[in-house]
């Protein structure tokens, strides 16, 4: 054999051989399991009491309940780019619940993504910011599912295509995405940052939706919380952190925790998925904690440039904006005002609303299209409606309206052509 | 009768206008007329001077001001600015031939498809995005709102059937078919097919397509309320020629004029099917 070829191949053997101790070395940090041992409560009325606002704050039962289902008896079909997964019975059933697990089994869910049977768990449960929870607080979790009332509801099998659906690969993701680490706070912050930073980290999942992720599913940390489309959905979380344009530069303190409580603020009211996270779990949040997790994402930097959209040419642009404006005079300045202020609590200002200059412009165009209500919340019990559109506007008058309301009042965004409104029109609105 | 001819240029009149604006030719905003009917509270006692029925609803005469607004009217029909786009001003249809018209709808019918829609017992991608995040409450306090409205019924559908079809759907409708197990809709829905309080809707007013696509949707399962579910049954034991000359009868009948729910005291105890949506009577 040529002596160059040997060599090559010797020089590949070896490589292969590194790759594969990388690889299993990261399999092994992914996987690693340390005993954490629980320790006994005095009180376990405040344990379970504990546990059933930890398990609003980490909205446990929006997914682990199917549609007008049982609470928390599973069956949710959560969609993913790779196939759909059923979220799992979490009532005290011994046979198709938590019923026959103990506080070890659940730590070992809530913390190493893994079922009772050391099975390893898809990451739509999304343990990854779940591994942060402290021990006591699973604890009290586990302790609050206990008392739930047993459903007999057998779990449905996941439907991943492959080979989303092979163990080895999901074996694979975790090595590379996956490190079980409870969260630790920050010496040189104060008790409510780190409070802030503990729930919007763990219990609160913030960034399965505000961060982007990349063609594997994994979430973009480089960028996290920068924001992101959500696979499937079809909305965009915006960026939670300062950028101006993208984000909640803009956005004080109070503006979030009024968002956060009640769902709408002076900058901006929450739709679609958002409308949902708030009505489950974030209106139960205590003022303590959403002025918290308010406070740490006031904290956060900017971390990505916004980018920069090539300006249009300024004729077609007129054209457009005068169209948008005849239509937005006609079918929004009733409710939004001419000068885009808004009502506040009753209808969202326009100016300076970050969900219409982001990027992208699915948010407003799906607004107009579909309408929609903020959540009913105990701070806004009765909110006020936005009719949807989609009967009385074509997707190119869409456009021009979406433009409009995105480069007027101090507004700069980029155009929205009625191809993009053609586009989002198609989503499915469940 | 002189009442209900007095109507009929008016439904028309209200038709042009409401396709005149759908068409983007009308800057006003037509479901904002009725703002003027509600208290704060969603009540349902009309606190304008002049009644529902009565009260135009044309944008014309709008009794919204020119000019823009300096506050938003704590009142429920703002709130259901939402509901209107799709179903009419005051919820009484629009003439689009599909959305069926809410106004005047028993309270509990109204209320139990707010849920229904919300917990996935019916299907409109629409309907179920738009109270899904609403508690009860609310849903019962919308219910309510287009309970109490009674705007006028636009004109029927004209049927595009024989007149031994229709003349089957009458029959169906107001007989039924004992042989096969089919109470009349008039059993169930009142003599005058106007609805019954508390939670069995009105069948009049309704386009032929929505009629046949409820039938379709408890066919298949799409449609779905608290068991026994009557209507399944009735679906599953109904023809498609019978299914066709009932929707068809329903959907020519000119409604007659204050049409409203009749008292549930108007039925016999027992209703020819048991329905779960209908809260059983008999008992203390």
């Amino acid at each position: 054999m040529n002596k160059y070829l040997k060599r090559a191949l010797q020089v590949l053997a070896v490589l292969i051989v590194l790759v594969g101790c990388v690889l299993l070395f990261m399999s092994y940090l992914a996987e690693r399991e340390e005993p954490v041992p629980g320790r006994a409560v005095a009180d376990g009325g405040a344990q379970v009491a504990r546990g059933r606002y930890l398990a609003l704050a980490g909205n446990c039962a929006a997914c682990h309940t199917a549609r007008g289902g049982a609470p928390y008896a599973g069956g949710r079909e959560v969609q993913t780019p790779f196939g759909s997964v059923y979220s799992s019975n979490l009532t005290a059933d011994p046979q198709s619940g938590l019923g026959a697990w103990n506080a070890d089994d659940f730590w070992r869910a809530l913390h190493h993504g893994k079922s009772r049977d050391g099975r390893l768990l898809y990451p739509a449960f999304p343990y990854p910011n779940y591994t942060k929870v402290t021990r006591a607080d699973a604890d009290a979790l586990f302790a609050y599912l206990k008392t739930l009332a047993p459903v007999a509801q057998p779990n449905r099998a996941h439907a991943l295509r492959f080979p989303y659906d092979s163990a080895l690969l999901l074996a694979a993701w975790r090595a590379f995405y996956f490190r079980p680490r409870v969260f630790e706070p920050d010496p040189g912050r104060d008790a409510q940052w780190n409070r802030g930073a503990y729930l919007v980290q763990g219990l609160g999942h913030c960034n399965a939706c505000h961060t982007s992720r990349d063609p594997l599913g994994g979430s973009n940390l480089k960028a996290d919380l920068a924001g992101g489309l959500i696979p499937v959905l079809n909305w965009y979380a915006p960026a939670l952190t300062a950028d101006p344009k993208e984000g909640l530069g803009r956005w004080e303190s109070r503006h979030l925790v009024s968002l956060l409580k009640t769902g709408v603020s002076e900058k901006g009211a929450v739709y679609g998925p958002m409308a949902e996270v708030v009505y489950k779990s974030l209106q139960y949040l205590s003022d303590a904690d959403a002025q918290a997790m308010a406070g740490y994402l006031k904290s956060l930097p900017a971390n990505t440039t916004s980018p920069s959209d090539a300006p249009p040419s300024a004729e077609s642009m007129a054209r457009v904006m005068e169209a948008g404006g005849q239509l937005y005079a006609r079918h929004c300045a009733d409710c939004h005002g001419a000068n885009g202020g808004g009502f506040t609590a009753a209808y969202p200002s326009l100016a300076g609303n970050h969900s219409l200059t982001m990027a992208s412009a699915v948010n407003p165009i799906r607004l107009v299209l579909n309408g929609g209500y903020p959540p009913g919340t105990a701070g806004n019990p009765r909110p006020y409606g936005m009719p949807p559109f989609r009967l009385v506007l074509g997707n190119d008058e869409v456009a021009a309206v979406v433009t409009y309301i995105r480069n007027s009042w101090g507004n700069q965004a980029g155009p929205v052509s009625s191809v993009e409104v053609g586009r989002y029109a198609a989503v499915p609105l469940e | 009768m002189a009442k209900r001819a007095a109507l009929q240029p008016r439904a028309l009149f209200f038709g042009l206008a409401y396709l005149l604006v759908s068409a983007g030719t009308w800057s006003a905003d037509a479901p904002r007329a009725p703002a003027t009917a509600t208290t704060s509270a969603g009540a349902t006692t009309p606190t304008a001077s002049a009644p529902t029925t009565t009260r135009s609803a044309s944008p014309v005469t709008s009794a919204v001001p020119p000019g823009p607004r300096t506050s938003i009217p704590d009142t429920m029909a703002e709130r259901v600015a939402a509901c209107v786009a799709c179903h009419g001003s005051e919820g009484r249809a629009t003439t689009d031939g599909y959305y069926p018209r809410i106004a005047g709808k028993p309270e509990g019918y109204l209320f139990n498809q707010l849920l229904n829609f919300r917990e996935g017992r019916r299907q409109n991608g629409t309907m179920s995005y738009l109270v899904a995040n609403l508690p009860d409450d609310y849903l019962r306090e919308i219910a309510r709102h287009f309970s109490a409205r009674n705007p006028p019924y636009a004109a029927p559908q004209l049927a595009s059937v024989s007149a031994a079809t229709l003349e089957r759907g009458r029959v169906l409708a107001t007989t039924g078919d004992a042989a096969r197990g089919l109470p009349a809709c008039a059993a169930c829905h009142g003599s005058a097919l106007t609805g019954v309080a508390p939670a069995t809707p009105g069948l009049l007013g309704l386009p032929r397509d929505y009629l046949n696509a409820q039938f379709g949707a408890w066919s298949n399962g799409a449609r779905r309320a608290a068991a026994p579910d009557c209507m399944a049954r009735i679906a599953s034991r109904l023809s498609g020629e019978d299914l066709g000359a009932v929707t068809a009868y329903l959907a020519a009948q000119t409604v007659p004029a204050h049409a409203v729910p009749t008292d549930v005291s108007a039925l016999p105890t027992k209703l020819p099917l048991e329905c779960g949506s209908v809260p059983a009577r008999g008992a203390p």
